[in-house]
C-alpha cells in the first residue's frame, strides 16, 4: 500500500488511524467555544439574576426580549457544543470497550443535542409569544 | 497541586445540570404552574444548595478553563507559575461564587 512509488505523504497515511479517528478540529472547537462562553458569561449571570423572584409572567417578559434571547441561544450553543466536545473526552480516556465507548460517545451525542433543541425552542417559543 | 481533575469533575457536573437549566427555561415557556414548580424546587434547601454547587462548579471551571487559555498560549509553565496559577484559579472561583450569590440577594432578593 505505502511502497516506494505511493503517492500518498506519510502524514496522510496516518490520518484518521489515532484512538479519536479524528483531528485537531475537535480541540479548536472546544477552544472556540469557551472563549465564546468567557464572552458570554456576565451577560448571561445578569439575565438569570434579572429573573430572580419574579413570577411566570415577568419572566417570560425578560426572556422574550429581543437581546436577551439572543444572548441566551448563543450561550446554548456554545455550552451544548462545548460539554459535546468534553464528554466526549472523558469517554475517550475512561471507557475502553470499543462497543460500549461507541454507544457511550452516541447517547452523548443525544443528550447534548436534545438539551440543546429544548432550550432553544422554549426560548424561541417565549420570544414569539405563542 | 493536582487540579486538572477538578476541572473535569465540574465539567461533568455542569453537563449534567444543564437538565435544570433546560427545565427551567421549558417551565417557562410552558406556563405559570410549570414554572411555579422549578421555583418551588429552587427555592427548596437543597434547591438552593444545588444551585449553589452549580455557580461554583461553572465559576471554577471557567477560571480554571482562563488556566488552561494561558498554558494553551505557551505561558506558565515553571513550578512556581503552576502553582500560582492552580491557586488562582481555585481562590478567583470561590470569590466569583460568593459575588454572584450576594448581588443575587442583593437584586433579587427583596422581589
Amino acid at each position: 500500500m505505502s511502497g516506494p512509488s505511493s503517492m500518498r505523504t506519510p502524514l496522510a497515511r496516518v490520518r484518521n488511524l489515532g484512538a479519536s479517528h479524528s483531528g485537531t478540529g475537535d480541540f479548536w472547537r472546544q477552544r472556540l467555544t469557551a472563549v465564546a462562553m468567557v464572552l458570554l458569561i456576565v451577560p448571561v449571570i445578569t439575565v438569570v439574576i434579572m429573573l430572580i423572584g419574579r413570577n411566570q409572567a415577568g419572566a417570560k417578559l425578560i426572556l422574550g426580549s429581543l437581546p436577551i434571547a439572543i444572548i441566551l441561544l448563543l450561550f446554548i450553543i456554545a455550552s451544548a457544543w462545548h460539554m459535546k466536545i468534553g464528554m466526549q473526552v472523558v469517554i475517550e480516556d475512561y471507557v475502553h470497550s470499543e462497543k460500549l465507548k461507541i454507544a457511550s460517545v452516541m447517547a452523548n451525542n443525544f443528550f447534548c443535542f436534545v438539551v440543546a433543541l429544548a432550550s432553544i425552542y422554549a426560548i424561541l417559543k417565549l420570544s414569539s409569544g405563542v | 497541586m493536582a487540579l486538572s481533575i477538578v476541572h473535569r469533575a465540574t465539567g461533568v457536573a455542569l453537563y449534567f445540570g444543564t437538565l435544570l437549566l433546560a427545565w427551567w427555561l421549558i417551565a417557562a415557556a410552558s406556563g405559570p404552574t410549570a414554572y411555579a414548580n422549578v421555583q418551588a424546587f429552587t427555592g427548596s434547601v437543597i434547591g438552593k444548595l444545588i444551585v449553589f454547587g452549580y455557580t461554583w462548579a461553572l465559576m471554577h471551571h471557567l477560571c480554571s478553563g482562563i488556566r488552561h487559555f494561558v498554558w494553551d498560549l505557551g505561558y506558565g509553565f515553571k513550578a512556581n507559575e503552576r502553582e500560582a496559577l492552580t491557586w488562582g484559579a481555585l481562590v478567583a472561583g470561590i470569590a466569583l461564587t460568593v459575588l454572584v450569590w450576594i448581588i443575587a440577594y442583593a437584586v433579587g432578593g427583596g422581589r
